[in-house]
Parts: structure tokens; C-alpha cells; sequence
């Protein structure tokens, strides 16, 4: 029966691995169809659509934007939510853990209901531009990532490594620069990642907030794919994919040379 | 070079000094999620039961009085219901082949795990759509093996919908399961065995109560996030598949009831905060 059990947990497995590859596999195969339809297996192999990218209906000011709004939400999470986490993790902050359900809460709320509760709070206080809309509402898709990976992060951080530097004759934010940020840098690298993706990829929050000529990237693919999908929106997905294989891989690279410095545990 | 001869910042802090900059600390973000995320939800709460003639129920009554939006509900805690069931049916054997891989073996397996997560999930509905079309992959492939005959028609029923839903959420469910697993002691299994236990028994008694706290982590996240899917339903099923979160869109994009629509997205809130009260507690207690 053991027996049993094992070869089952081993079928799963490689059923699973096949199953979340599978979406993943057919967006590459179809990006190269020779035809406008998906015709797979692929008869013949053609680059054409990746050229057709570009003259995608507003391709470009969406990708813009939606780097934009990635980049500095996620730049100003980062700040905003080590800081916290920080606070949060040295225990000195009365009610900690409260402060660190209420920064990881957003993560378990329906995106969607966020989307029409900033769409209502905006309206209601006169903030309208949908950029600088755009740019608050994604502060908070990213900050629970940013707050979740840190405070995981400093939990293992011994602070009295900060003491000690101080001891030595350090200035506190010279004992921070020199200590605390070599040891955190993995997890910073991660959070900012996961949060980078989370507001590029989100379309429940934004698509309250875009106007006709303020569309992020992903509310543009849905508009792709509703009116006329061709390979063209499987050549600029598996573009999308390949940045995201190079971010992953890259960031596996940089924070493995990192732990193999010793600068982490 | 003694204690005493170091300048003044060895003097340690008062408490109260500390507390303040830990205070100065967490302002920023205490501030972007209570003006963006908390005051916004309970400015929801308001435009669902104040209209312009003051308070009223009336969206409520019609959300939770009509068989059809009950049916809308039942639609959305149905898609949250099979997709966590089957996402947790595949994972939680899977998590302990995961656990037991070593090497490249291991290295790959959660490779296939991390890269859908970070995949965009349009992307990944939109492959969905490929797949199960009627000359898709999936149909052709049943036609080749003799299976079926014709192919049947998949895309936009409640077949593609789980599949897609399971599909995307799979991630969530088993790396809080692997990561229970991968820490659990195989000496309790052997213990148990050794004092006679079968191994159905052991089972039941000790590996799901040591697994469950991740399995309560995974179930409460992959029901959270698939009872408020919007992107996969409307890409996979549409129209004839109405969930909460789909009526939400629409009366706030096409027949702009922004009342109705914000009582829907309280009723949903509702059950996402049901769902994290419950595995928090639940979670808490077996301790």
C-alpha cells in the first residue's frame, strides 16, 4: 500500500509539472504558426507576427505605461514597506503584529472589489487623472509583497549586528547601509520582483481606472483577445514570458552568488 | 580602545525614543493602505446602502431576494469550491513526490511551479482558449487516440472553466503544502509504523494533522483567489457563466449601477474575509 501511495504521489507530480507547462508550451508553439489560425502541430514555422507586435492598435503607449506604473509603485512599495517591515521585525513596535496582518491584508482581498472601492474613494475626493490614479491604486497591489517578503526576510536578520556596528562607532544609518542592506538584499531582490510582476500583470484594479486613452498593457491583451486574437497575441505573450524566464533566472543567479558570498544565511 | 572612549551614540536610546521611530517607520505604509485600501472598502460599504433618498437596502434585497443572483452567488462559490477540491486532489500528493526529489530533479519540478506564478494570468486563459477550442490541441488529440469521434465542444462551458481555474491557481495550493511537507520529520511515520499502526492509519492520524496547517494555507488561498476570478471567467466561459465578480464589472463598466455593483463586491469581500477568519482560527487551533 505504501508502495502504492509513492508511484501515486510520482504520477501527480509529473502530471502536474505537464499541466502547468502545457498553457505555457502552446503560446510559444502558436506564436510561431505560419497561418492566422492556430493550426497545431505546427505544419511550418514563421516569425511574422512577432513583427506585427508593434502595430498592435496603442501597443506601445500601453507597454509604457504599464512599465511605468510597474517600476516606480514598485520602487516607492519597497521603500515604504522595508521601512515597515523593519519597525516590525526589531520588536520594538507596539502591536506588531497587528501592523503586519493589516500591510499583508490586500493580498486576500478580491482585486476587483479593491478596483471599484479606489474607483468610488478617487471620485469621491476630486482625483480623477487616471495616471496618477493608476499610480496610488498600484501602491497597494505592491506594497502587501513587498511587506510579506521583507518582514520573512528581517525575521531572520540578527539587529544586534546593528548594536554592534553602533559599538564600533558607526552612525545608525551607516550601521544599516553597511550591515542590514548587504544581508537583505535577496529578499529585496524577490520582493521587488513579485511586486514588479503583480502590478504589470493586474487588470481587476486597473481596468476601473483607465480611461480610453490611459489603457496598461494588460487591459489592452484582453481587448486584443475579445476582439480579433491572432498569433500576433502569442508572439507578444511569449515575449512577455521570455522577460519573465530572463528576470527569474537572472534574480536566481544574483541572489545565489549572494548567499555563495556569505552575505546571507 | 575602551567603551568609554566612544562618542555619543553608544548612550542607548530611551524606549520611548525607539518607539517613536518605529512609529516614523511604518507611518508611510500605515498610510498608503489605510487611505487606499481600508477607507476606500469602507466607502464601498456606504454607496451600497446610501442612495440619493439616504439609507436603503434595496440592492441587498435585490442581490439576495432574486433566484438569479442567488444563482449568480452559488455560480462564484462553485467555482471556488471545485477549483480548490481538484487543485488540492493533485497537489497534496505531488507536494510529497516534491519533497522527496533531490537535485536537478527538485530544481526542475519547482521551476514548472515558480514560472507559471509569475506567468501573467491573460496569457495563460488566453493559451486556455488555443488548447480547448474545437480544432485545438485537446480535441485533436482525444480524435487521434480514438477516444471520442467528433470533437466536443469546450471551450465555454464549466469544463474549461475549472480546468483554466485549476490550471492557474495550482501554484497557490501545493508550495504551502510542499513547504509543510519538506519540513516533516519521516521518524513520526517510522514511530508510528513501529508501534503497529497501519500505514492507513498513520495517514489519518499523523501526516494529514502535521500537513494541515499547510493545507489550510493553500485552501484558503486558492478559494479566495478563484471565488473572485474575473479574467478567467470571462476569457473562458463568459456571458452564460455569471460570478460576483463578473456582475461587479458590468454593473460598474456597462450599466453603471454602482450601488448594486458595490453591494455585490461587499458580498463578495464578505467571503474572502470569512475565508481568512476561518483558516486563521482554524490554523490556530490544533495547537
Amino acid at each position: 500500500m505504501a508502495r502504492t501511495a509513492i508511484v501515486v504521489c510520482w504520477a501527480m507530480a509529473i502530471a502536474l509539472a505537464l499541466f502547468l507547462l502545457a498553457p505555457l508550451l502552446v503560446i510559444a508553439a502558436a506564436s510561431f504558426s505560419p497561418t492566422p489560425v492556430f493550426d497545431l502541430p505546427l505544419t511550418g514555422a514563421s516569425t511574422r507576427w512577432y513583427g506585427k507586435i508593434g502595430r498592435l492598435d496603442g501597443f506601445w503607449p500601453s507597454l509604457l505605461l504599464s512599465l511605468q506604473i510597474a517600476l516606480l509603485s514598485t520602487a516607492i512599495s519597497l521603500v515604504c514597506g522595508t521601512l515597515a517591515a523593519i519597525a516590525i521585525a526589531r520588536g520594538k513596535l507596539p502591536g506588531a503584529d497587528i501592523f503586519a496582518t493589516a500591510l499583508v491584508s490586500p493580498l486576500m482581498m478580491p482585486g476587483l472589489v479593491l478596483g471599484i472601492a479606489l474607483l468610488q474613494g478617487f471620485r469621491a475626493v476630486g482625483f480623477t487623472a487616471p495616471w496618477a490614479t493608476l499610480l496610488v491604486a498600484h501602491l497597494v497591489i505592491t506594497l502587501p509583497y513587498v511587506a510579506r517578503t521583507m518582514i520573512a526576510g528581517l525575521s531572520q536578520f540578527d539587529f544586534t549586528l546593528i548594536e554592534a556596528a553602533r559599538t564600533l562607532g558607526c552612525t545608525y544609518p551607516g550601521s544599516v547601509l553597511r550591515v542590514m542592506v548587504p544581508a537583505l538584499a535577496p529578499s529585496f531582490l524577490i520582493a521587488g520582483i513579485f511586486s514588479f510582476l503583480a502590478s504589470f500583470d493586474n487588470y481587476p484594479v486597473s481596468i476601473f481606472l483607465a480611461d480610453v486613452r490611459t489603457k496598461t498593457l494588460p487591459i489592452r491583451m484582453l481587448q486584443y483577445i475579445e476582439e480579433a486574437p491572432d498569433p500576433t497575441l502569442a508572439a507578444l505573450s511569449t515575449l512577455i514570458l521570455a522577460g519573465t524566464v530572463i528576470l527569474l533566472f537572472v534574480s536566481d543567479r544574483v541572489v545565489g552568488l549572494h548567499r555563495m558570498a556569505g552575505t546571507s544565511d | 580602545m575602551t567603551e568609554a572612549a566612544l562618542p555619543a551614540p553608544m548612550a542607548a536610546p530611551s524606549v520611548d525614543r525607539e518607539r517613536l521611530a518605529a512609529f516614523g517607520f511604518v507611518l508611510p505604509s500605515v498610510v498608503i493602505i489605510a487611505g487606499v485600501f481600508a477607507l476606500p472598502l469602507v466607502l464601498l460599504l456606504g454607496v451600497s446602502i446610501v442612495d440619493a433618498n439616504g439609507l436603503t437596502f434595496a440592492h441587498y434585497k435585490r442581490l439576495l431576494g432574486s433566484p438569479y443572483y442567488l444563482g449568480v452567488i452559488w455560480n462564484s462559490l462553485r467555482l471556488g469550491l471545485l477549483t480548490t477540491t481538484i487543485a488540492f486532489l493533485i497537489s497534496y500528493p505531488a507536494a510529497f513526490a516534491l519533497a522527496r526529489a533531490r537535485g536537478a530533479l527538485r530544481s526542475l519540478l519547482l521551476a514548472t511551479l515558480f514560472l507559471p506564478l509569475a506567468a501573467s494570468v491573460i496569457v495563460k486563459a488566453f493559451a486556455w482558449t488555443i488548447l480547448l477550442r474545437s480544432d485545438g490541441i485537446v480535441n485533436e488529440t482525444l480524435i487521434a487516440l480514438g477516444i471520442i469521434e467528433d470533437p466536443i465542444r469546450m471551450i465555454f462551458t464549466e469544463t474549461a472553466l475549472i480546468v483554466g481555474a485549476v490550471n492557474i491557481f495550482l501554484p497557490f495550493m501545493i508550495l504551502p503544502i510542499y513547504a509543510i511537507v519538506a519540513q516533516l520529520d519521516s521518524r513520526y511515520a517510522e514511530a508510528a509504523a513501529t508501534l503497529g499502526a497501519s500505514p492507513l492509519v498513520t495517514f489519518v492520524r499523523v501526516i494529514l494533522p502535521l500537513t494541515l496547517p499547510g493545507i489550510i494555507a493553500g485552501v484558503a488561498l486558492v478559494f479566495s483567489l478563484s471565488v473572485s476570478a474575473y479574467v478567467v471567467p470571462t476569457l473562458l466561459i463568459g456571458e452564460k457563466y455569471p460570478t460576483l465578480a463578473t456582475t461587479i464589472a458590468k454593473a460598474y463598466l456597462l450599466t453603471r449601477e454602482p450601488g448594486f455593483g458595490a453591494a455585490a463586491g461587499v458580498v463578495l469581500l464578505a467571503i474572502a474575509i470569512a475565508v481568512v477568519t476561518l483558516s486563521a482560527r482554524m490554523s490556530r487551533e490544533p495547537k
